[in-house]
């Protein structure tokens, strides 16, 4: 088939689409959802400027067909905001200078998304390990780095 | 769009997706974790007239102790076997090589068997399972067979996976009482393919002499390379440094690496030999401490 119905929920969301099936995961977000805040860079899996997480996991979004999340729930960084409150993540990205261009951030807030809530104390190899898989080419990372051990504490403040 | 039209099917068992493999033959793709195929479909590298996408079919996933072995479905996903406690106790080299393949976000999706049949002269799985001397369950029409891992990498991107087949599972052999084990690798950046990679397990007996050993070098070559007349160095001797010496410099010896842009054949042999020292040394210790 060259076509799919497919039933997704993003950050809440429920949508039907019929979606031609070469039609990549990220390129149906941005184009058929109109959800631009997720960004591609390499369109390879390379660069991670396109990560989501679909069913609680951070993944490539450019190396999964949109015809395959039939039926999945999604998390994108326009989910991450409570209204005008931004996430404790985007907040210590503001705070601590954590982006310049802001490219690659939404990949970034979303593979920290996963990671914190798995480790919510990490060390800084930690983290860097983490954010390995995220092409940042402003920030040479270390304010990303101090943003997101910044995060996990607030993170484990709000959670206590 | 970036990737070239294709028909799409989801078959939901493993009897479906063999009848589409039997109906398309060499035009059909099959998609796993789809982290090194849907790059090559980006890249309109592969143009496959279908693709098969295992993900919604039952049965292959899952990892399963069985006597002396552990089964691991194709499908189960990369980050599954980083997680399992199960795999870290009884096939500690195998967990030590997971968080070396890519980054989180491709071992979520990424598959054990989707690796091991994508076969990259470079990748760190097929080591392990030569290493190991693993062995790949197979399905076809006329049902299943087994395929020893030595003859299971044919060579650059190709594995004795037929085209209507499909890879099921690996079973790997746990390790045995006072075993050591190590995976290292060299790469330009953490979670790249490695330059050179290699993977070793050692086995001591009460005495503290090496009963036996295995060596397997990843990106020295189109499939893994299995050093035999290094492990002989080592087998039979209390582990010294004058035995890992002995073994690097056949190791070294026996590889024939290809020159490429990341880095010349000389450096590979040379990385080789040294990697093979140090996980000796390494697999040695652990296995040692095993024995206390």
């Amino acid at each position: 088939m060259k076509q799919r119905a497919i039933r997704v929920t993003v950050n809440g969301r429920t949508h039907e689409r019929t979606v031609e099936v070469r039609r990549t995961l990220a390129d149906f977000l941005r184009d058929d959802l109109d959800l631009t805040g997720t960004h591609l860079g390499c369109e390879h899996g390379v660069c991670g400027a396109c990560t989501i997480v679909v069913n609680g996991e951070a993944v490539r979004s450019c190396l999964m067909f949109a015809a395959q999340v039939d039926g999945a729930e999604l998390l994108t960084v326009e989910g991450l905001a409570d209204g005008e409150r931004l996430h404790p993540i985007q907040e210590a990205f503001w705070e601590h200078h954590g982006l310049q261009c802001g490219f690659c951030t939404p990949g970034f807030l979303m593979t920290l998304y996963c990671f914190l809530r798995e480790q919510p104390d990490p060390t800084e190899s930690e983290i860097r390990e983490a954010i390995s898989g995220n092409l940042c080419r402003c920030t040479g990372y270390q304010n990303i780095v101090t943003a997101a051990r910044a995060a996990a504490g607030s993170l484990r403040a709000g959670a206590s | 769009m970036k990737p070239p039209p294709f028909e799409y099917f989801a078959p939901a068992s493993v009897k479906e997706t063999l009848d589409l493999l039997r109906e398309h033959g060499d035009q059909a793709k099959l998609l796993a974790g789809g982290q090194s195929l849907v790059p090559m479909l980006n890249f309109r590298l592969v143009r496959p007239g279908a693709l098969i996408d295992l993900n919604g079919v039952p049965g292959l996933d899952g990892i399963r102790e069985e006597p002396g072995m552990l089964r691991i479905g194709a499908m189960t996903r990369q980050r599954a076997v980083e997680r399992s406690a199960v795999v870290r106790e009884r096939c500690p080299l195998l967990a030590e090589a997971m968080p070396q393949i890519g980054h989180v976000q491709i071992r979520n999706r990424g598959t054990i068997g989707g690796s091991l049949v994508h076969a990259d002269p470079a990748a760190e799985l097929p080591a392990v399972v030569a290493a190991l001397g693993g062995e790949l369950i197979v399905r076809g029409a006329a049902g299943e067979r087994t395929i020893a891992a030595a003859d299971f990498f044919v060579g650059y991107l190709t594995t004795a996976v037929a085209a209507d087949e499909l890879l099921v599972a690996v079973r790997l052999p746990v390790a045995p009482p006072r075993a050591g084990h190590a995976f290292v690798e060299v790469s330009r950046r953490h979670g790249d393919f490695a330059l050179v990679g290699v993977a070793v397990t050692v086995t001591l007996d009460g005495s503290g002499v090496c009963t036996s050993a295995a060596i397997a070098v990843t990106g020295v070559g189109p499939a893994p390379v299995v050093a035999a007349d290094a492990v002989a160095a080592l087998v039979g001797q209390r582990p010294a440094t004058t035995a890992f010496e002995e073994a690097a410099r056949r190791v070294s010896a026996q590889l024939e690496p290809h020159s490429d842009l990341h880095a010349s054949a000389e450096y590979r042999k040379q990385v080789g030999g040294v990697l093979t020292r140090r996980a000796l040394a390494l697999a040695s210790e652990r296995a040692a401490g095993a024995s206390r």
